[in-house]
């Protein structure tokens, strides 16, 4: 119960986490499920028709559903703690954002036990998308689950606005931030201008689903070349939002671990910044193969090989960092090293998919595959590991286990490179992505065997991770402060896990790197801003939960609205909207309950402040 | 300036290996590391341009990292704090412009080949027309400058450059002829796409469908065959002769109701599935039953891809939209007569 009502920053962090560990693990095993189908040719351990399945739902959870949680979890668990702040700026609203992912990616998940899979791939273009070509519910549960999933991103990534704009500490200018803080500002902007657009594609989809519209039927005067343009306005700057905030955890990890403070800070700001606002010119470059003609394609060309400035930029720093420094590779910091040329991998074959008549190879084939595997999975999951692997011991007061983590990195690591470093190949040899099988003898059997062997070794990878948080859990909770020894932001000043409210006294901010500097001043704990006083809390409320089931109960009315279930009782109560309708009166009613009931929330007073962290 | 000639001269021949490397991946009639048209080569050219320019960051990133983990890894009683440096306007100001120099290597020579690629040849009159159609899960080519319509097996001649018009009758597909060219995919119409290649070379290359389709999107292949100009009208002469039915007439009447209703052969049935026009000399049935051919281990007996395909057509395709003779009211002996008939109707034109 506690659980379900918290506004908490940090407990929400948790919820997060659990949430995206959920999914990635469903992800997860679709992507086994594929691995196995693929190991052999003409194998039939699939049918067609539930392949296609498999790699709509795996693209589909693993980005939504998946990794993106797992960073929200990091962004609330950290960037509060890191700006000095006792919270996020709106806890209730932050809980809403929560529950409504949680809601929206459990109704895309019920299309697996409901009647069909969404199958026409994460992009859905139309009109393979359409109810004529796609006729079970599949691809209704995509729009209207995705909906309601995307509808929590863009409210969390407001609150982060909100919060990093106005909640940092006296003397925190932008310019002190720290890199993760930093990242997450920038993604949330993203998130605020990209997620509209795929809120309209979703709409318009669901219009020409549901409701017999056009937008994407050519007949009747549509056009499907607009859901591409819609989707991908949306798509391309959704892979920042993805790899920004690693690119966040990583400059802070390896400063740490290398015990120097960030090389280049302004120009990784700058890089940056430049970097979300290139990922917003280069959404064509998914279209060359779709016919825009030259001018566009080479414009979209140049546009996106420029990125590998901002994005070399970050590398050379990240090096640089390192150099004349006291590596210590911990398992957080092996992620991230490790991290650096993966990535480069990543970035490389970006630069090479660029080149639009080279391109035209490339498109749609395995190659494809590995290069946004290398960004999503060398790039993104690793930085998550090397976060979580850093962060746990502020989160939870214990620390995971090193050697296991170190055996958690080299596994994940070997198989990572041998499911997908072998991809390139594949593509370059022909063998197009998204088929269910592949026929004999085209030199594809030897290399897609190495693939999945390599699958199964991440899997091995990510139990272990598991094993690791299970027995940590049985573990006291016993972290100091700063357990890693050369903290260097806020966070790390103040008990692990923190008090509910996070810092007694609101700390004063000198400069980059906060508590290093006064660490290095000869200080142990940071010099507060205000005196010891009463600490406002906001209450707790089921009301981010109830609003949530009322859309959730809306989104599976609409859904089945044209449904025949050959019972007047039900037929009449979907068929005539009543099921939305109480859904929509369920979330109206408990937000009419929060604005007309005043709560002004409750207060902690210095005698109750106890230094110690709460338990979570 | 003479020690980064050193440098280079030491990755010239890393180079040298890296390309024989990729060339030596994949077969000749379908890797887009073996290409067997100018088009192809022009996207090859590129591609190891582009190769060549990242090997050497990964080279230099991988070298500086190595040197950086080995070099300044905690040792034992290391206990002084190390100098917290800020940065480096110079070095930053370096790697902000190398990398925009290497951008500019490889945007120029894309820019260009975008341009030279991309000219528009559908009024061109000495390069044939093909229009193509993408179905699920099937292709059709019509040449309109000959009035032939065909499928599955697009019959070329060589060295001649065929202009494309692609377009779909239902989802999108995307046409990829890898030895041959990048792809292109087929939208629905208003959205006509143009582009042109040639095979040089007489051969079988595979083509494939890159855009995700439906159940059968792995299925749905097709075969491009680069045959001299002289078997080219020849078999544009054959394509346009009157239908051969089967023999037997109860056979042919069969025939003429169930299957002419969608297919044609000669001058007879319809365009709603593909043409079956000399369907016993091709590729392929439906396009991923390879039949045997001189010189080729793969496949087998056109006749036995004939009935498993008439006697089941969904489990060799799911989901395509053709009905089981079966259940359009034929026996298994009808049927066997009529797979005898199809194996047997060639094209003579090689
Ligand atoms: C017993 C009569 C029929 C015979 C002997 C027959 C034969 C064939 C053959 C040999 C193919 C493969 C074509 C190729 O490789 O190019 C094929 C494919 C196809 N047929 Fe038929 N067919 C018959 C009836 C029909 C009918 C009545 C329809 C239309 C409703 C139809 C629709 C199709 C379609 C759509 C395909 C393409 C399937 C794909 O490759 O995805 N067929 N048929
Ligand atoms: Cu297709």
């Amino acid at each position: 119960m506690d659980w379900i009502t918290t506004v908490d920053h940090k407990k929400i962090a948790i919820l997060y986490l659990i949430a995206g560990g959920f999914f990635f693990g469903i992800g997860g095993i679709e992507a086994i499920l594929i691995r196995i189908q693929l190991m052999k040719p003409m194998n039939d351990f699939v049918s067609a028709q539930v392949f296609n399945e498999l790699i709509t739902m795996h693209g589909t959870t693993m980005i939504f559903l998946g990794v993106m949680p797992i960073i929200f979890a990091i962004m609330n668990a950290v960037v509060p703690l890191q700006i000095g702040a006792r919270d996020v700026a709106f806890p209730f609203v932050n809980a809403l954002g929560f529950w409504t992912f949680l809601f929206g990616g459990l109704l895309l998940n019920l299309s697996w036990i409901m009647g069909g899979a969404p199958d026409a791939g994460w992009t859905s273009y139309t009109p393979l998308s359409s109810s004529e070509y796609s006729g079970t519910h599949g691809v209704d549960f995509y729009t209207i689950g995705l909906q309601i999933a995307g509808l929590g991103t863009l409210i969390g990534g407001i609150n982060f606005l909100a919060t990093i704009i106005t909640m940092r500490a006296p003397g925190m200018s932008y310019m002190r931030m720290p890199m993760f803080t930093w990242t997450t500002f920038i993604t949330s902007a993203i998130i605020l201008f990209a997620f509209p657009a795929i809120t309209v594609g979703l709409v318009l989809l669901t219009f020409d689903r549901i409701l017999g519209a056009n937008f994407f039927d050519v007949a009747n005067g549509g056009n499907p070349v607009l859901w591409q343009h819609i989707f991908w306005i949306f798509g391309h700057p959704e892979v920042y939002i993805l790899i920004l905030p690693a690119f966040g955890i990583i400059s802070e990890v390896i400063p740490t671990f290398a015990r120097k403070r960030l090389f280049g800070y302004s120009s990784m700001v700058f890089a940056t910044i430049l970097i979300a606002f290139l990922g917003f010119m280069v959404w064509a470059h998914h279209m060359f193969t779709t016919g825009l003609g030259n001018v566009a394609n080479a414009l979209f060309s140049i546009s996106t090989m420029l990125i590998a400035v901002p994005t070399g930029i970050k590398i050379f720093n990240w090096l640089f960092t390192m150099w004349g420094g006291q590596i210590r590779f911990t398992a957080a910091n092996l992620f991230a090293v490790g991290f650096v040329p993966t990535f480069v991998m990543g970035g490389v074959t970006g630069v090479m998919l660029a080149s639009a008549p080279a391109d035209f190879q490339f498109h749609d084939t395995y190659f494809v595959v590995a290069h946004f595997h290398y960004v999503i999975v060398g790039g993104l999951v690793l930085g998550l590991f090397s976060g979580l692997h850093y962060w746990w011991p502020k989160m939870f007061g214990r620390i995971l286990s090193e050697t296991l983590g170190k055996w958690t990195f080299w596994t994940f690591m070997i198989g990572f490179q041998l499911t997908f470093f072998v991809q390139h190949f594949l593509g370059l040899m022909g063998m197009q992505r998204r088929i269910v099988t592949y026929l004999p003898n085209q030199d594809f059997d030897l290399l897609n065997l190495v693939s999945s062997v390599g699958a199964f070794l991440m899997g091995v990878g990510v139990i272990m991770f598991l094993v690791n948080i299970v027995i940590t859990t049985r573990k006291p909770v016993n972290a100091p402060n700063d357990p890693w020894e050369d903290g260097r932001t806020l966070e790390w000043s103040i008990p692990s896990p923190p008090p509910e409210y996070n810092f007694k006294q609101t700390p004063l901010v000198r400069g980059i790197d906060a508590y290093w500097k006064e660490k290095m001043a000869g200080h142990t704990e940071m010099t507060p801003a205000e005196p010891v006083g009463s600490i406002h809390m906001p209450s707790a409320t089921p009301l981010p939960f109830v609003m949530s089931v009322g859309i959730f109960i809306a989104g599976l009315g609409l859904m089945f609205s044209k449904d025949d279930f050959g019972n007047a009782f039900m037929n009449g109560l979907f068929n005539n909207y009543i099921v939305v309708i109480i859904g929509l009166l369920i979330t109206f009613g408990a937000m009419a309950l929060r604005s007309l009931y005043d709560d002004h929330g409750w207060h902690i007073e210095p005698e109750d402040q106890d230094e110690k962290g709460v338990r979570t | 300036m003479m020690k980064q000639w050193q440098v280079a001269k030491r990755i010239l021949p890393l180079l040298a290996v890296f390309s024989l490397l990729l060339s030596a991946c994949g077969r000749e009639d379908l890797s887009v590391m073996k290409p067997q048209g100018p088009v192809a080569q022009g996207q090859y050219d590129l591609m190891k341009l582009s190769i060549a320019i990242m090997i050497v960051v990964l080279i230099i990133v991988f070298a500086i990292a190595a040197y950086v983990l080995i070099r300044f890894r905690r040792r034992a009683g290391q206990n002084e704090v190390p100098e917290q440096v800020e940065g480096n306007f110079k070095l930053e100001v370096i790697w902000t412009a190398i990398p925009l120099l290497l951008v500019i290597v490889l945007a120029v020579p894309t820019v260009q080949t975008i341009f030279a690629q991309g000219e528009d040849l559908s009024k061109d009159k000495n390069a044939i027309q093909v229009k193509v159609t993408s179905h699920q899960y099937w292709w059709e080519f019509t040449y309109p400058q000959y009035d032939v319509t065909t499928s599955q097996d697009l019959i070329i001649p060589t060295g001649k450059k065929i202009a494309f018009e692609l377009k779909t009758a239902d989802v999108l597909h995307s046409f990829w002829v890898p030895s041959l060219a990048g792809k292109m995919d087929t939208n629905p119409d208003g959205t006509v796409n143009k582009f042109s290649f040639s095979a040089p070379n007489e051969g079988v290359y595979r083509g494939k469908c890159a855009e995700l389709c439906g159940r059968s999107h792995a299925f749905m292949e097709f075969k491009v065959k680069a045959v001299s100009q002289e078997s080219f009208d020849r078999w544009v002469n054959e394509m346009k002769a009157p239908a051969v039915l089967p023999e037997d007439t109860q056979l042919a009447e069969k025939f003429k109701t169930n299957c002419l209703s969608c297919h044609a052969v000669g001058d007879q049935g319809g365009p709603v599935a593909p043409n079956l026009t000399g369907i016993g000399g091709k590729e392929a049935v439906a396009g991923i039953l390879l039949n045997q051919r001189e010189g080729q281990e793969e496949g087998n007996p056109v006749l036995d891809n004939m009935k498993e395909w008439l006697h089941d057509p969904q489990s060799v395709k799911p989901g395509n939209t053709m009905p089981n003779p079966k259940d359009l009211g034929l026996t298994d002996e009808e049927i066997d007569g009529i797979a005898e008939y199809l194996a047997n109707y060639k094209l003579d034109y090689e």
